[in-house]
């Protein structure tokens, strides 16, 4: 690989800087959403359906509007209509309309002078429901006889004669996969069910806003990307996207779930109904996990064809998955291409419905139909591995996807480290450890495609010679640092020289949210070329105070050099020399770059986990856990690491612990921590970490995106460690203390 | 000629077809043709896709170049968390 | 409903503001004190993001009523760095032990007070004392290693 040359001259990528944000998170003056207060402000509730299905038949606000105090109510009557496709879609769940169609869907909201009063006043409005049928549960929403909730969600895809439920169907694959099965010497199939869950960030969504009866507005809000929420919230109020001013927060955790909007206009049209007064919304727990969005849940059969040697044949999956009460919310579209990615399988056939039910709109979430996929192929990899005694690892060298392979879902790879992970998986002292009782060991690997996106970044080179970065993805992880690191090391100055900010709507073109694992690599790859760009304008102030040819003008080191000693000889002009004369020399020095960044490198990646099982209890506990993964270039490897333990974790709760439990009321049951039970410290064992670079040619500094594939294994990872430990094999997560219980007292 | 492979549920609207070619220098002109040459798959193409040209996924990108000659897959628009 | 007036003092400081009876005490350093750094993540009591001592007691700030810290002492990550920063903050830097930073003051709060208590605690000690303490970024790892070393560098310089 010839970038690992030019990796072993780098001067600070690779290296583990302090993070520039860090002083600001550890003392408490970081300030995240709910932390913004303005003259005036008023405080807002929400007034959210207690039916997963109903008609709205009245909204009586008057007993509210007669407290002192408070100064608005609005409903969905408020909003301006005539709004189609998603942007529809986006206001029906901003407020419900003729109907509520999942428990916690929003049906008013107030503004008062205080958060206690605004309470109070959200008690006092009264809601008229029609009770209407319901369904939560994927299978049960396609089933004949299911209520159908809302007509006409089908799309172009969806063929004639399908349950009235099903908004979306998808197909494709590749070669004869009858021929494939009936070559093989085992073909085994199995049915899988994972439950919804959430992202699970600690931060509620939470925003101040204000909006004059001009239109105008501003807001401040923690999100994963503020042009997205102006975009949207523009949408849903019907005003235009130029006068609504989004400033983004520190944020506390997005996972992909703060990519859209749920509740972030009710504070503009609240303020715009009491004269212009901002006013602050920040959700409950509870609110959070009701009515923003978690992700889909799913019901997968899978079969898969296998030689006695372990080549696999043939492989199909037909996947049913429901992402809410709202049509095109469920990953189908990325779940069913991740399926079989991680091979390279010569006849395949994937098929999947979308179907809706009485659940909130779903959201992204970190890889978002990945793990569900993960755990059905995986698992019944692995199944039928221990049934023809093969090494898990072994078995996925030998089908697993390489340089130019063709893909599950068509294309042809380009340079992916797959096999280079399973090859250090392997050589890892973990796996070599001995199992004692009750102990059992699961491997898995995972895929995300990554992606690019819409980025626009200015570099301006300060007066001392300094650089300051202006970027439009919110920093959730480290990104600030890791685009510091490289803007320092492409202009040749230190670190700490390097001010990375992330900046409002109207201070930077479009930029697409922090999601996709792009922010590193999308931002920082427009960074590169904004600081390319600020070189190329001090080479040629240069070459002007030198007269000399700009082209005769190199840069190193963090000054400008003549190329050769055919250019004259001049000592270097430093970037603090060409900053402190820049006025006289021809005005300020930026750089811009703006682009929809191609060039991402798909992400692979191997999990190893020990687990031990009480048999008496049926409780899990992760003895110790590997995450192997392709970084391209760690450019601050501490912050991947960070990525690949914190995608573990979130894995191992899905496994283990998580799910929305719906009751046959249509309710949320468990809409608080303690009841949606995420890992907590005394759950989990460190976790290790192997990086596996394998540089992305598709980038300046050869980066994958490392933010999502990280969850991926996990869930058949941690399923298939409990069926080594146990014999027992769990399809359906989590696998929780009762149900891995009951399914060893099934064994006997 | 660009070769655009359909996924199985749109073949339907290409009279069946599994590949398409289509004379196109950008992805923008090949959505076009596509569609001219197919009215059918206006839908699916409104409701936004990706494209995979010769191994390189175009999440969004009229302008991005295609080649005489090129593979081309139809991938739905992709999300990330 | 009338208020109650409350005298307290925070991270040494007198302060004294009026309480409605049904404000936590975390409703009154965020709102009444201008003291945002300690966090909301569930109001329950079950994330500890709004972790601070009373008295020399670790509790969430969330679970307490406003009126009940009259005439107590709390402490918040506010009042944590002295003229230099604690160890345990300058650590969560080094090992970069935070990602999105939301969760960091209320562990950090909740971490002086287990080194208060035990200056050498062991891994599994260290996670069952922040087992209250909800973190969905890190999965822990780095926050274990970063107690361990300020623990270690307290007991050096002690």
């Amino acid at each position: 690989m010839a970038r690992d040359d030019v990796k072993t001259g780098y001067k600070l990528i690779g290296t583990r800087p302090n993070r520039p944000d860090g002083l600001d998170k550890v003392t408490g003056r970081a300030r995240y959403g709910a932390d913004f207060a303005l003259p005036g402000m008023l405080h807002a509730a929400v007034v959210r359906s207690p039916h997963a299905h109903a008609r709205i038949v009245k909204i009586d606000a008057s007993k509210a509007l007669a407290l002192d105090g408070v100064k608005a109510v609005v409903t969905r009557a408020d909003l301006p209509t005539g709004l189609t496709g998603e942007d529809l879609n986006l206001q029906d769940n901003t407020l419900a309309g003729e109907k509520a169609l999942y428990d916690g869907h929003a049906v008013a909201a107030v503004a008062a002078t205080s958060q206690l009063l605004a309470q109070d006043a959200a008690r006092l409005i009264e809601v008229t429901y029609e009770v209407l049928p319901h369904v939560t549960d994927v299978d049960a929403a396609m089933a004949p006889g299911a209520p159908v909730i809302r007509e006409g969600v089908a799309d172009y895809s969806v063929p004639e004669g399908m349950n009235g439920n099903v908004a979306r169907h998808m197909e494709f694959g590749h070669g004869d996969v009858e021929a494939g099965f009936a070559a093989a010497d085992i073909v085994r199939e199995q049915t899988y069910k994972t439950e919804a869950t959430h992202q699970g960030y600690i931060e509620p969504h939470a925003c101040v806003a204000q909006m004059g009866e001009d239109g105008r507005g501003e807001m401040w809000v923690c999100t994963q990307g503020h042009w997205y929420i102006r975009r949207m919230c523009a949408s849903v109020l019907g005003i235009e996207a130029a006068n609504l001013r989004v400033t983004p927060s520190e944020i506390g955790g997005g996972f992909g779930g703060k990519t859209t909007i749920f509740m972030e206009p009710l504070p503009l049209a609240l303020s715009k109904k009491a004269g212009g007064r901002p006013v602050k919304l920040v959700m409950s727990r509870s609110e959070v996990l009701r009515a923003t969005g978690p992700t889909a849940s799913a019901s997968m059969d899978v079969k898969i064809g296998m030689k006695k040697d372990g080549t696999i044949t043939a492989g199909q999956v037909f996947f049913r998955m429901q992402g809410g009460a709202f049509p095109g919310m469920s990953p189908i579209g990325e779940a069913l291409p991740c399926a079989f990615a991680c091979y390279d399988i010569p006849a395949l056939k994937h098929e999947a419905v979308e179907v809706i039910a009485n659940r909130p709109k779903a959201a992204a979430y970190r890889a978002p139909g990945s793990p569900m996929a993960a755990f059905a192929v995986e698992s019944l990899v692995d199944e039928m591995c221990r049934e023809l005694k093969l090494d898990p690892i072994a078995v996925r060298l030998k089908n697993g996807a390489r340089n130019g392979s063709k893909s599950s879902y068509g294309p042809v790879y380009n340079v992916i480290g797959l096999a280079e992970t399973l090859e250090a998986a392997k050589a890892h002292p973990n796996y070599a450890i001995p199992l004692g009782k009750n102990q059992g060991r699961g491997v898995a690997s995972g895929f995300w495609f990554n992606h690019g996106g819409e980025t626009s970044v200015s570099l301006a080179v300060g007066e001392d010679g300094t650089a300051t970065v202006m970027i439009g993805t919110p920093d959730i992880g480290g990104s600030r640092a890791s685009i510091g690191l490289m803007v320092a090391e492409t202009l040749g100055i230190p670190y700490e020289d390097v001010r990375v900010n992330v900046v409002e709507t109207g201070a930077l073109g479009v930029n697409e949210p922090t999601h996709g694992s792009r922010a590193t690599f999308a931002s920082g790859k427009a960074a590169v070329e904004a600081a390319r760009a600020a070189i190329k304008e001090m080479c040629k102030r240069a070459a002007a105070e030198w007269e000399i040819d700009a082209e005769a003008v190199e840069w190193k080191d963090g000054a400008a050099h003549p190329a050769g000693p055919n250019a004259g000889k001049f000592p270097p002009m430093t970037i603090g020399e060409i900053g402190s004369k820049m006025g006289g020399s021809g005005g300020p020095i930026s750089g811009h770059h703006e682009v929809t960044a191609e060039g991402v490198g798909a992400s692979f990646g191997t999990h190893v986990v020990d687990v031990e099982v009480d048999p008496e209890t049926g409780r899990t506990t992760v003895l110790r856990y590997l995450v192997v993964q392709d970084a391209g270039t760690a450019i601050h490897p501490a912050y991947v690491e960070g990525q690949y333990q914190g995608g573990a974790a979130q894995g191992i709760g899905w496994a283990l612990n998580e799910e929305y439990v719906y009751g046959t009321d249509g309710r949320l049951q468990n809409p608080i921590f303690l009841d949606y039970r995420i890992p907590v410290a005394s759950d989990l064992p460190m976790i290790d970490t192997v990086i596996v670079e394998v540089p992305n040619p598709g980038h300046p500094y050869g980066v994958r995106g490392v933010g999502e594939t990280g969850i991926t294994p996990p869930l058949p990872a941690v399923a298939s460690a409990i069926a080594g430990a146990t014999g027992v094999r769990i399809r359906s997560l989590p696998c929780s203390p009762p149900k891995v219980l009951a399914a060893i007292k099934a064994k006997g | 000629m660009a070769k655009v492979h359909l996924w199985a549920s749109l073949r339907r609207f290409a009279e069946g077809q599994e590949v398409v070619e289509v004379e196109a220098a950008t992805v923008g002109q090949l959505l076009d043709a596509l569609e001219r040459a197919h009215p059918g798959l206006g839908p699916a193409i409104k409701a936004g896709l990706s494209v995979a040209v010769d191994g390189e996924v175009i999440a969004n990108n009229r302008a991005a170049p295609v080649a005489p000659g090129s593979e081309v897959f139809l991938l739905q628009r992709l999300k990330g968390g | 409903m009338s208020k109650i007036h409350v005298t307290t003092t925070v991270n040494g400081d007198p302060v004294e503001f009026l309480a409605d009876p049904r404000e936590t005490l975390l409703d009154a350093l965020r709102n009444h004190l201008d003291l945002t750094g300690t966090k909301e993540g569930c109001g329950t009591g079950d994330c500890g993001a709004c972790s601070v001592t009373v008295d020399g007691t670790l509790v969430c700030s969330c679970l307490m009523l406003a009126a009940e810290a009259n005439g107590k002492r709390v402490e918040t990550i506010e009042g944590m760095a002295g003229e230099e920063l604690h160890p345990l903050q300058r650590k969560f830097i080094e090992h970069a032990a935070l990602q999105c930073g939301f969760c960091t003051p209320g562990i950090l709060v909740a971490a002086k007070a287990l080194l208060e208590r035990n200056a050498n605690p062991t891994d599994t000690e260290i996670r069952y004392w922040l087992a209250g303490n909800l973190c969905r970024c890190t999965g822990y790892d780095k926050i274990i290693r970063a107690v361990q070393d300020a623990a270690a560098e307290m007991r050096g310089a002690a």
